[in-house]
């Protein structure tokens, strides 16, 4: 009996001592690194808007492993983004491939910004001209502007 | 009124233009890209005789229709006897892809609802699921006698679809 | 028998909007006295029974009343009383009534504070607020009515999706709509003015503190969304450029824009027509937010669940309310005088500037969240645009808004020398370059985007702490002074804890047992075990962990998976430790063979900064908006045009 409870004794501690550093859930942590760039960039098909890295969507997971397999095989990212944009359509990709039709989207923006400062230059050169000026000498103008000063304090 | 003030106003109705159209639209559906591409290849084990194989080679030289369904799929349940139909009429070979299933419960579901399929193809991890671009069950395909995807149906097919556009379009397609 | 009386209550609520849109408007117009003043006791009395009509669908999820549809879509018997509550507005009727409710709310509150203001001015302000909820009472009532019932009743209703039953849920979306709501009375003072053809420095004190208001609100409802969205969903994520979060961060961008021009108008008188504009289209922005979160055109995990007959009535609306305002502005705004004169150089134009910026930005997140719908509607195909296209975009476009909203301050009204500014910024330019250059290479590594957004927020937070230290010299500023500082104070946090938690977080994916220990970003996590338990309305499985760093304290983290009753798909409940630079994250996966589970561990430094920044901001706002120049009683009609003594920054 007493072996019996000594044996208990070293089996229980045993299991306490075999406590360990997690291991990764993947396989290959590089690989699964490239995998999630890769997939956070790609919508999952079946879901109301989640990306296909974030996704628990059954189609989610079986993509997944599709595009492990090829990461594995070494394509590149290129091939990899054909891969699903050849089955499903540029709708997978979340950042829109630049095409003519997508031209004003990437460019927008930008345009936007540049016609908008643009604008605003002119408008202030042709605004300035409108308004008649206020007839005050130099004198005066720099007391004006002293007194203003101070009022912004 | 002087035009600059106008631009915001005009802006306004360009933008209510396209959410008017938008409203008809369905933010979900996936236009296939495969559609006049080759069918893509793959041989797998038929779902009712393990040992024998399918693919689409079988098929050439023949239109056909590509129905990938699975026995946990509700909707498929909905176009199940618009298939029936379609296989009574004999219009064209009617071959399933039985999606991500288990074989005990698709061949339940065939035997209790009728086998529309000249064939069933077996699926079991989705591979081919995948590489026909399918992301939810049922989906349709009809291929040509080339092997080139000529139309997707998406969804279950209804007696309407069956009747304005896949039945003309075998026919058309047969002629050729 | 109280669903019927809610219903009623809308009824009626229904016509006395019709009266208090068009009366006080009509004899505002015509000179009729006895219809101007019917526009204060008709906003009384609308927002009466809106709080009768809201009551009632209240006491009819309190009591699970499972006869009324909407309560057996959207609760259940089990549901814990705090999220019964909640579920009033977990779905679109319930949703729509409440922003009803608001608006009815905002418009007494501008009748009870108006006492100083000009009675006609006021009828025009509550008379437009009154066809506003005119519009939107006829959609609740005609498309969306809560109060429908569902005979036979339900025995047990639906229950509310579990991801919403969430303290998150009884806050973020009031304190949206409050926003939301809030810009249609700056909506309504633009309106007015535009009718009145009275547009000047007064006009602008008047809807400044109320566009604060609402601004306030929105940017707290927004940051609760992003907050809890981290905290709820179980991946650490904040924004994900969804179009529903798109669709309350236009308004956001406007606003922002339209508070500083208000700022101009008041204190200049420049920059009218500008700011009427801005005001007209950061409600139009609300309106059309409303429009894609419940019409169907749009993808979103958000999104109402959607019938297109709404989304028709919903259109028709917006085309009414923004189309006659702009329609307005064409007609009513080239009569506007133009106001003072500045130089290229001075505050006013460095203002316009970044008013500009703000505007092009809202313009490209309106653009790429509207872009696969017009690419679908000319039939040009299907695409997405994601978190890759707005973060490429919205970076670069607002850079150069942060640059500059350190140095405006210091900039002079009407004429300022770009030398002087250059000179006073000098030791904010030169920290935020070596901040730039060094913090991101002591957090682990330095790239572009890390160095750029550290440089901006030592750049702003630098410059606002000397300008605060130069102005206490001369005694204790007043509220607005405090208010600016702590808003753009704000920017900078927010923008430094976007920057860390961006550039540095970690993450690891791991298979855990009883005792197995992970390290992640420099704390140490072990797990102690998992245990059933039992919930109100679901059975959860929750594990233990410790987390220490560097050996220090130990806390304890108690992270879930539930499955609840109604629902197939399991919840999970992440587990955090909050700090002050620091949040680590802990989440269950899925159970593994044995006692094996798959856990998700993230680090996730100064996120807290995120949020800490937004509430700065809607903290800067509600000094703003108490300085006492409000509060004065300013007799009614009184000419001012903003160059009163004391006039300050």
């Amino acid at each position: 009996m007493k072996y019996l409870y000594a044996l208990m004794l070293v089996l229980l501690t045993c299991g306490g001592v075999a406590a360990k550093d997690a291991v990764q859930l993947a396989d290959d942590p590089v690989v699964e690194q490239r995998l999630i760039a890769i997939s956070e960039e790609m919508r999952c098909l079946v879901c109301q808007n989640e990306s296909l890295a974030g996704s628990r969507a059954d189609l989610a997971n079986d993509l997944r492993r599709e595009l492990r397999a090829l990461i594995k095989q070494g394509k590149t990212d290129e091939e990899i983004k054909e891969f699903m944009v050849s089955r499903y359509g540029d709708f997978v990709l979340y950042r829109p491939p630049v095409k003519p039709t997508t031209w004003i989207l990437w460019a927008g923006p930008f345009g936007l910004m540049a016609v908008g400062v643009a604008a605003l230059f002119v408008y202030l050169r042709r605004r300035n001209a409108a308004i008649v000026s206020s007839g005050l000498t130099d004198e005066e103008r720099k007391r004006a502007d002293a007194l203003l000063q101070e009022g912004e304090k | 009124m002087n035009a600059k003030t106008l631009i915001p106003l005009a802006l306004f109705s360009v933008l209510v233009g396209f959410l008017a159209v938008g409203l008809r639209l369905d933010p979900h559906e996936v236009p296939s890209p495969l559609v006049n591409k080759p069918a893509p290849a793959f041989k797998v084990a038929q779902l009712e005789q393990a040992d024998a194989q399918f693919s689409p080679e079988d098929l050439k030289g023949k239109v056909w229709l590509f129905n990938v369904w699975a026995s946990w799929c509700v909707a498929c349940r909905q176009e199940h006897p618009v298939l029936m139909e379609f296989a009574r009429a004999q219009v064209a070979p009617l071959i399933g892809l039985d999606y991500k299933d288990q074989r005990k419960d698709a061949m339940g579901v065939l035997k209790r609802a009728g086998n529309p399929y000249d064939i069933t193809a077996f699926d079991a991890d989705g591979r081919v699921g995948i590489d026909y671009g399918v992301y939810g069950v049922p989906e349709s395909y009809v291929i040509d006698k080339a092997g080139v995807i000529r139309y997707k149906h998406i969804g279950p097919i209804t007696m309407e679809a069956l009747q304005k556009t896949i039945i003309p379009l075998i026919n058309e397609l047969k002629k050729s | 028998m109280t669903a019927e009386l809610g219903h009623f209550a809308l009824i009626l609520a229904l016509c006395v909007s019709l009266v208090q849109g068009i009366l006080p408007i009509a004899g505002a117009q015509y000179g009729r006295r006895e219809w101007i003043l019917l526009a204060r006791p008709a906003a009384q009395a609308l927002f009466l029974l809106m709080a009768c009509s809201f009551a009632a669908l209240a006491w009819s999820f309190y009591t699970n009343d499972f006869s009324v549809q909407y309560v057996a879509e959207h609760s259940n018997a089990q549901l814990p009383t705090l999220y019964r509550f909640g579920a009033v507005w977990g779905g679109h009727e319930g949703s729509l009534l409440l922003w009803v409710l608001m608006l009815s709310g905002w418009t007494v509150a501008v009748a009870q504070n108006s006492r100083t203001l000009d009675d006609t001015m006021v009828a025009r302000v509550i008379g437009v607020l009154g066809l506003v909820t005119t519009g939107l009472l006829m959609f609740v009532l005609f498309t969306s009515n809560p109060f429908t019932r569902l005979l036979p009743a339900a025995e047990n209703g639906r229950d509310l999706n579990p991801l919403l039953q969430d303290p998150g849920l009884v806050f973020h979306p009031p304190m949206l709509y409050m926003g939301y709501v809030g810009f249609s009375v700056a909506f309504a003072f633009a309106i007015a003015a535009l009718l009145s053809g009275r547009l000047d420095a007064a006009w602008a004190r008047w809807s400044r503190p109320w566009t604060t208001a609402a601004w306030v609100f929105l940017t707290l409802g927004i940051a609760l969304g992003s907050w809890w969205a981290y905290y709820e969903l179980g991946w650490g994520g904040w924004w994900f450029w969804d179009p529903v979060e798109n669709a309350s961060f236009l308004p956001w961008l406007l606003g922002t824009a339209l508070l500083h021009s208000l700022a101009v108008t008041e204190k200049r008188g420049s920059f009218k027509s500008w700011t009427v504009l801005l005001a007209i289209g950061a409600f139009s922005l609300s309106l059309l937010g409303t429009f894609l979160v419940r019409s169907g055109v749009l993808t979103s995990v958000h999104a109402f669940a959607t019938d297109p007959r709404r989304g028709i009535f919903i259109l028709v609306l917006l085309v009414l309310v923004v189309g006659s305002s702009l329609a307005l502005f064409a007609w009513r705004a080239p009569k506007v005088a133009l106001g003072g004169s500045f130089g290229l150089m001075s505050r006013e134009s460095l203002m316009l500037a970044g008013n500009v910026l703000l505007v092009v930005a809202c313009a490209s997140v309106l653009l790429g969240t509207l872009y696969p719908l017009i690419i679908d509607a000319l039939h040009l195909g299907k695409i997405s645009v994601g978190p890759p296209y707005f973060n490429a975009v919205f970076v670069p476009v607002m850079a150069p808004v942060l640059f500059l909203l350190a140095a405006v301050p210091l900039a002079r009204w009407k004429h300022a020398e770009a030398r002087d500014i250059a000179l006073r910024m000098w030791i904010p330019g030169v920290l935020a370059l070596l901040a730039g250059a060094l913090v991101p290479r002591l957090m682990g590594g330095w790239t572009v985007l890390t160095g750029l957004g550290v440089a901006l927020s030592v750049w702003i937070a630098v410059s606002g702490v000397i300008q605060i230290a130069r102005r206490l010299k001369s005694g204790l500023p007043p509220s607005s002074f405090w208010g600016m500082h702590l808003g753009h104070m704000g920017i900078a946090v927010f923008v430094f804890g976007v920057t860390m938690v961006g550039g540095y977080q970690e993450e690891q994916d791991v298979r855990m047992e009883p005792g197995d220990t992970v390290l992640v970003g420099g704390h140490l996590f072990k797990m102690v075990g998992v245990q059933d338990v039992p919930g109100p309305n679901y059975s959860a499985a929750r594990g233990a962990f410790e987390v220490s760093h560097n050996g220090g304290a130990v806390h304890m983290l108690y992270p879930e998976k539930r499955n609840y009753f109604s629902s197939t798909m399991p919840m999970t409940e992440a587990a955090i430790d909050a700090g002050f630079i620091r949040d680590v994250y802990v989440s269950l996966g899925e159970p593994l063979e044995g006692k094996a589970w798959a856990v998700r561990v993230y680090f996730k430094p100064f996120v807290d900064w995120i949020w800490g920044g937004c509430v700065l901001m809607a903290l800067g706002g509600l000094f703003a908006m108490s300085d006492k120049r409000y509060r004065l009683r300013v007799k009614a009609g009184a000419m001012d045009t903003g160059l009163t003594k004391g006039a300050t920054a």
